[in-house]
């Protein structure tokens, strides 16, 4: 199983992203499309714990009420220039009130790691890193000007 | 001026630490160079021509004379001895070792300065009105809002992948000196009859390949909601502005798509999320911002005869009608470095110029100065009584040039000299331009005229809102200059129309002389040439040049 990086440690993974969209999988701990998901939401969720990848042309509003029942999100980085899913981690969070893991795949980067905690996300699928260095860079900087996820009060309510 | 405590210190010490392992780590090939793009651009490093470019915030164009002085020193160990002021108030460097790059944000940090988010698809530096705190004609001072916006655009962890780079601009005077109304986000002030301040927010303004005038999508937004109303507009162009093209990236681009009606739409349906939460701004904030721009320690002074000063010298009469501008304290001028002596590269200052100018910022004001949109520098407290020695200064220094605000003042970006997007040199443009005009009274005959230079389409020299704009172009692998008029900024900015079919390099001050040459003959008494332009159009101007 690989290895990644979740709530500020190095772990292992047992979770599988399914990119197939037209067949499904034989077992649960998958995180799918979302097209496959709407369109087989029933036969997902027999196979168990079952989560679902936004790509990052599709805005969470796409996934509804559904947000409820997923124990994880994933938001899918085409490119690491693709910032549309920062936005999405903090809508996740802010607007649906969404509780469960929020995780980043694709292609993203190391010197992302900061921003993307920042924004909700607590789970890093980063590909092709030493994981144990990378964790560094979500310590970046110990304080910060704006709201968000992790620091709800902007620095001048707490100066 | 802004002074940072313990937490600006300490982020902007981080950042430091963050780029120099960023650096080594890129030096040691563990980041690709497609990775280390975006994060050496927000640290404000090009790489460019003939060497990496740095590009330095001079966060709303305020300056301290010992942040000066620290400019100086650095473009001389780090550097060839000079910087180059742009037309967003930020100072360039044109000679950095990509090594070294680390070791001079950690001098600038030491005198509360930096190079974030200069460059990149992020919210870049915020710039101003560069008299704010000091025109005659303010409404309110734009610096304490711009300082509000520099630090929650400073590392915002959500719109650091923006689609492309995301300019703001904010202007307190009657008068824009900012151009709004061509910025991703213009804020002008505005008061309500009974007195309370507003801004009137203009979005997707913009320049380069396809200009664009802004629209005003809140005509009155109350100050506590500024942070809220600008992170809505913000979260609206990351998800939906175009990411396929980055020529249609820009958010005037997706305005213009949706209609302003359905952007502000938009913009406002994600403001009800985030209205009157935490981003909220308090009185006490607004104060505290407020409270690092106070007014300095003028003395109480009645003002000077200007007319009877004049009488000292043709060369200082010139010099104090062009150069200097009216102050809201009695007994003050605003004075303007000019930044354009022939033969240099507009904008371009020495070391020793720098060392020069901190030391009359001190003499002859309160320590502090300004950079401005049109690449000049600007004295903003000089006292009446200390024009003429400070003259005699300038003049020495070779910073006294007494044609701002005339066709020579214009603006030039560093074009295929030194940048690697450039179609066409701008530099030797400027400078035959400046040869040919060089008779001052006739500069002064035309009244005023903004002539803006580029290189190439991206516009870093506004030339489409130049009353007469330049664009450089390349056919067939030639540089080749394509002439536009009408352009202007300001509240009613438009954009040039061009002229016709281009022309060679050689040719632009004959054609220069050609439309000036119809304006003097159209114009009515005392009409600038844009409203003679306005008057008439494009096609008696046409017929000269091209007769």
């Amino acid at each position: 199983m690989p290895n990644i990086i979740k709530n500020n440690g190095v772990v292992q993974d047992d979770w599988q992203v399914w990119r197939d969209t037209e067949s499904l999988p034989d077992q649960g701990k998958v995180i799918v499309p979302l097209a496959l998901w709407q369109a087989e939401k029933a036969e997902l969720q027999a196979l168990g714990d079952v989560g679902v990848f936004l790509a990052s042309d599709e805005s969470p509003k796409l996934l509804g009420d559904d947000i409820a029942l997923l124990p994880l999100i994933a938001v899918d980085f085409p490119k690491f220039a693709d910032g549309r899913g920062f936005s999405y981690g903090r809508e996740l969070r802010e607007q649906h009130g969404f509780k469960g893991e929020l995780r980043a795949i694709g292609d993203f980067m190391r010197d992302q790691l900061f921003f993307l905690k920042r924004c909700g996300f607590d789970a890093f699928a980063l590909e092709n890193t030493e994981l144990e260095d990378a964790i560094a860079s979500l310590a970046d900087f110990d304080e910060v000007y704006q709201a968000s996820i992790d620091q709800p009060t902007p620095l001048f309510r707490r100066r | 001026m802004y002074v940072y405590d313990d937490y600006d210190r300490a982020i902007i010490n981080q950042r430091v630490n963050q780029f120099r392992d960023q650096t080594q780590r890129y030096l040691d090939g563990k980041i690709t160079d497609e990775q280390f793009l975006p994060l050496r651009l927000q640290n404000g490093l090009y790489v460019q021509r003939l060497a990496p470019m740095m590009r330095i915030a001079i966060p709303y164009g305020t300056l301290s004379s010992r942040q000066l002085r620290k400019l100086a020193q650095i473009s001389r160990d780090y550097d060839k001895g000079y910087g180059h002021i742009s037309t967003r108030q930020n100072i360039q460097l044109n000679w950095p070792k990509l090594e070294e790059v680390p070791d001079i944000l950690a001098e600038l940090a030491t005198v509360e300065m930096h190079a974030v988010q200069t460059s990149g698809n992020c919210i870049r530096n915020v710039t101003a009105d560069q008299f704010s705190g000091v025109a005659a004609d303010e409404v309110e001072d734009a610096r304490p809002y711009c300082e509000i916006i520099r630090q929650w655009s400073t590392f915002h962890p959500e719109f650091a992948f923006l689609p492309r780079k995301f300019k703001i601009a904010v202007c307190g005077s009657k008068a824009d000196r900012a151009a709004v109304m061509v910025h991703d986000i213009g804020l002008q002030i505005v008061k309500t009859a009974a007195g309370e301040t507003r801004f009137k927010v203009i979005v997707g303004g913009g320049l380069g390949r396809t200009p664009v005038i802004g629209s005003v999508i809140h005509e009155a937004l109350e100050p506590q909601h500024l942070l809220s109303y600008l992170e809505a507009i913000l979260r609206v162009y990351n998800q939906l502005g175009r990411r396929d093209n980055k020529f249609k990236a820009r958010i005037k681009i997706l305005v213009k798509a949706l209609g302003p009606e359905a952007f502000k739409e938009k913009v406002e349906a994600e403001w009800a999320y985030l209205r009157d939460g935490q981003l909220t701004l308090t009185d006490a904030e607004i104060d505290r911002a407020k409270g690092f721009f106070t007014r300095p320690d003028y003395a109480a002074l009645d003002d000077q005869d200007l007319q009877a000063m004049a009488l000292e010298s043709a060369e200082f009469a010139r010099w104090l009608k062009q150069n200097t501008h009216a102050h809201q304290q009695p007994g003050y001028r605003i004075v303007t470095l000019s930044l354009k002596p022939i033969g240099i590269a507009p904008g371009d200052i020495t070391a020793e110029q720098m060392e020069s100018v901190a030391d009359l910022a001190d003499q002859f004001g309160f320590g502090e100065l300004r950079t401005t949109h049109q690449q000049n520098l600007v004295l903003p407290d000089v006292k009446q009584t200390d024009l003429l020695t400070l003259w005699r200064t300038l003049t020495d220094l070779d910073l006294a040039s007494p044609t701002v605000g005339t066709m020579n003042d214009m603006i030039c970006c560093p074009g295929g000299d030194f940048c690697s997007l450039a179609n066409a040199k701008s530099i030797p443009v400027a400078e035959a331009i400046q040869r040919r005009f060089d008779d001052l009274d006739y500069l002064y005959d035309l009244g005023p005229i903004d002539l803006n230079i580029s290189g190439c389409m991206n516009a870093c020299g506004h030339h489409h809102i130049g009353n007469i704009g330049i664009l450089g172009v390349d056919k067939k692998g030639q540089e080749f200059y394509q002439i536009s008029l009408g352009g202007s900024q300001g509240l009613d900015a438009s954009i040039g129309k061009i002229l016709g079919p281009s022309f060679a390099q050689e040719e632009i001050p004959d054609v220069i002389e050609k439309i000036l040459g119809a304006y003097v003959d159209l114009r009515q008494p005392e009409e600038d040439f844009v409203d003679t332009f306005t008057r008439v159009g494009l096609d008696p101007f046409k017929e000269r040049v091209y007769a």
